[in-house]
């Protein structure tokens, strides 16, 4: 269990425009975002000596980042294979790499030509191999194929309805147009997410997270070190990984997962609150992996915003907007504000945590819950100020 | 015309479930020293991580556990003709769970818990692939 409540910092963030077509490659991409955080920071290149990425085969290794901005010497350098359940994982790393004096202050970063280049969630390949040979020869082959199947087990199981996967759709939509960031700022009502286009049921267009060109760094050391930084530092009070048994071949199968309705987020849950010391009554806002509009409903039941089931409910209604009593994915989130596989959602955490998240502050705030990952596996951090 | 769906890339521990669909007959391991039943295959059991085991046959029978139906052809050029067709997830009675197709049946009228049996769809002289329809 993680034992290093607030004693390593989150000191700087850095991001890149996010399109649809950059017009750039992957590293550069990298290294601007990484620039940007190190500036941020107040720091220089020559600060830096650890970084910790994730991948899908579809970014450059840390050493290419480290090589193209000019980093003197980098200690550690890891890049995970792995989806968005990493997005958190890999800020927990950076603070463990940092306690075993392996490096001091490392950038965590995710690049990405998520719609110009290789499309996460469109094509896979199509040759069936290993576990996919059990799964792709059915037409069974995309992750919003995929996660619509576990969203469908949550309305046998509950009743869970489209009108309350809907507000979650609605409610992020209207959180993006106050976001300069975000991809898509047009506003929609229910009756739009109602009539988008059925693409794999019980999943509407609107129900599935944007494809983005960009990339994020987000820049950890010692709080200690932090607080003398430019900017007031955000604390990493607790976080987990993990997902129990039957995490699956690969990050598609769930073939042996047991209940679709309840998702990686039930697993971590004691581990995520013992570290950080708090609970669900202590988190005032909270940035949760939205690949998919019903990823939501199973984290917030899972980590024990409310009971299981209850999580359609919940989402309905305001709670999870501007004002209500846990309002989420506040710049937009995966569905509005694009998609850097879950890190653009520890960006959007610190900027609300110092307070400058202009137009769409959420006021007095102390605590952020954020997570990663929305299947079998994945990551969370309890952020504080 | 070549077949230009996903085929399963055959290896040296699924080849007893393909061979077996070519011969009309599901099968599923069971572990020789524990006697657990597991889908898909593995060469360790789970529960003790023997890897004797034998192939048994499933009774072909089995419930729906969750589904969807796709309406969006992903690729197109390789699904255009198929949308809408419903994938399903399937707990055999032997209580393991096994993904595939659901057909003679409409989309819409699949519901949950519904029984289904299987029936065997060859697709290439080497694969057979295992469908399930209501029973
Ligand atoms: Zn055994």
């Amino acid at each position: 269990m993680y034992a290093l409540r607030n004693k390593y910092a989150i000191a700087g963030i850095g991001w890149t425009d996010f399109s649809k077509k950059s017009g750039r490659t992957v590293r550069s991409l990298a290294s601007q975002a990484c620039i940007n955080a190190i500036a941020d920071a107040g720091l220089k290149v020559s600060d830096i000596d650890g970084f910790v990425s994730f991948n899908f085969n579809d970014s450059v290794p840390a050493i290419s980042v480290a090589t193209e901005i000019g980093v003197p010497a980098a200690r550690y350098a890891n890049d995970f294979l792995s989806g968005g359940n990493a997005a958190n994982m890999i800020v927990l790393t950076a603070a463990a790499v940092i306690e075993a004096g392996l490096a001091e202050t490392v950038l965590c970063y995710r690049a990405m030509n998520g719609r110009s280049g290789f499309r996460l969630g469109g094509g896979r390949d199509l040759s069936a191999y290993n576990i996919t040979q059990f799964t792709a020869p059915f037409g069974w082959i995309t992750y919003p194929q995929a996660m619509a199947m576990w969203c469908r087990r949550h309305m046998i199981e509950y009743g869970t309805n489209a009108e309350q996967l809907g507000e979650i759709a609605v409610t992020f939509r209207k959180n993006a147009e106050k976001n300069e960031r975000a991809m898509q700022r047009d506003p929609i009502s229910m009756a739009d997410y109602m009539n988008s286009r059925m693409i794999v049921e019980p999943f509407r267009m609107l129900d599935i997270c944007l494809e983005t060109d960009g990339a994020c760094a987000v820049l950890v050391t010692s709080a200690e070190r932090a607080r003398d930084m430019k900017r007031k530092p955000v604390y990493i009070s607790g976080g987990a990984y993990g997902g129990g048994p039957d995490q699956g071949e690969d990050l598609f199968d769930a073939l042996r997962w047991p209940d679709h309705s309840h998702n990686y987020a039930k697993y971590i849950a004691d581990d995520l609150w013992r570290s950080a010391g708090m609970g669900p009554k202590d988190i005032d806002i909270a940035q949760i992996y939205d690949c998919f509009t019903y990823s939501i409903i199973m984290q917030l039941e899972g980590l024990g915003f409310c009971k299981e089931g209850e999580g359609g409910p919940f989402v309905q209604g305001g709670r999870i907007a501007p004002g209500g009593e846990l309002p989420l994915n506040t710049a937009g989130g995966l569905l509005s504000e694009g998609y850097i596989h879950g890190l653009n959602h520890v960006i959007e955490a610190v900027q609300q945590l110092r307070g400058e998240a202009g137009v769409r502050q959420v006021p007095d705030i102390e605590t952020c819950l954020t997570t990663a990952g929305a299947m079998t596996c994945g990551s969370a951090m309890v952020l504080r100020n | 015309m070549t077949y230009a769906k996903p085929l399963p890339v055959v290896d040296v521990e699924t080849r007893p479930f393909w061979d077996a669909c070519r011969e009309g007959k599901l099968k599923i391991q069971r572990c020789a020293n524990c006697g657990h039943k597991r889908f898909p295959p593995t060469f360790y059991c789970p529960k003790c991580n023997s890897p004797e085991h034998e192939w048994i046959e499933s009774s072909g029978h089995g419930r729906v556990f969750s589904w969807i139906v796709v309406r969006h052809p992903v690729p197109r050029e390789v699904y255009a003709a198929d949308v809408p067709y419903v994938v399903a997830l399937i707990e055999l009675d032997e209580g393991v769970r096994i993904a595939s197709n659901i057909v003679g049946i409409e989309p819409e009228k699949v519901t949950a818990n519904m029984p289904v049996r299987v029936i065997f769809k060859p697709v290439t002289p080497e694969i057979t692939l295992p469908i399930f329809e209501p029973a």
